[in-house]
């Protein structure tokens, strides 16, 4: 089986990524997917790119964390997290959940879980370049909240 | 031999990626937090911040974590990658 975790600067395919879950996976019956893109405004200022900056290692041990947690928690079968790095334009797709489960619920809950705990526990940061100049994007506190919410 | 290394903003502030540290006298991440904001008011503030995030060998830690010859420690501010 393919990895569960990419960290890659290229873009991804939903269609082919869906593909992967299903290959060969006659079992699950619900598949659910994520993805997050890059917005053209951010409170109040026009985002013309983000910068996505990673700690390479600890990246990947934290979302495999993430990804065994969400397995001892809910009954899912196949998961994927991808997420990628460096220069990214308004509309481009950053991050991507895929989980599959034999019934919809376990797998609806187990993606929200990893988007969740990745917000607040892997180490990306963003850089924002817009028309107010350049800076890094501050953690909020209701990712924070988000996050509790499932302890 | 301690590894630190720096990520985000906390680098650009320091204007400092990574670098090493004897471990002798080194045995929690808030010793080395200690040690190296002595170098000037930039690292006292910097490190200081309430907000600062610290990694021991790529695990999230707080700063009474211990720390070893050999370790690779991590400050950051909050993540917001997703």
């Amino acid at each position: 089986m393919t990895s569960e975790i990419s960290i890659q600067q290229h873009d991804f395919s939903l269609a082919d990524e869906v593909a992967l879950l299903e290959q060969d996976n006659a079992t699950d019956g619900a598949v659910v997917t994520f993805t997050g893109r890059v917005r053209n405004n951010n409170n109040e200022t026009e985002v013309s790119t983000l910068t996505l900056e990673h700690y390479p290692g600890m990246t990947e041990k934290s979302l495999a964390k993430i990804i065994t947690t969400a397995k001892e928690r809910w009954n899912i079968g196949r998961v994927k997290v991808i997420h990628r790095i460096g220069a990214l334009q308004v509309g481009e797709q950053i991050v991507f959940v895929g989980v599959t489960s034999k019934h919809r619920k376990d797998a609806f809950a187990a993606n929200e879980f990893i988007m969740d705990y990745l917000k607040v526990q892997a180490p990306f940061w963003k850089k924002e370049q817009s028309d107010k100049g350049e800076q890094w994007l501050d953690a909020k506190d209701s990712d924070e909240t988000k996050a509790q919410q499932w302890s | 031999m301690i590894n630190i290394v720096f990520f985000a903003a906390l680098r650009e502030q320091l204007d400092c990626a990574s670098l090493t540290l004897e471990s002798n006298d080194l045995a929690t991440v808030a010793d080395i937090i200690k040690q190296l904001s002595a170098r000037s008011e930039q690292w006292q503030q910097t490190l200081n911040n309430a907000s600062l995030l610290s990694a021991v060998n790529h695990d999230m830690v707080d700063q009474s974590h211990p720390v070893k010859a050999g370790d690779e420690v991590a400050f950051f501010p909050p993540v917001t990658g997703g």
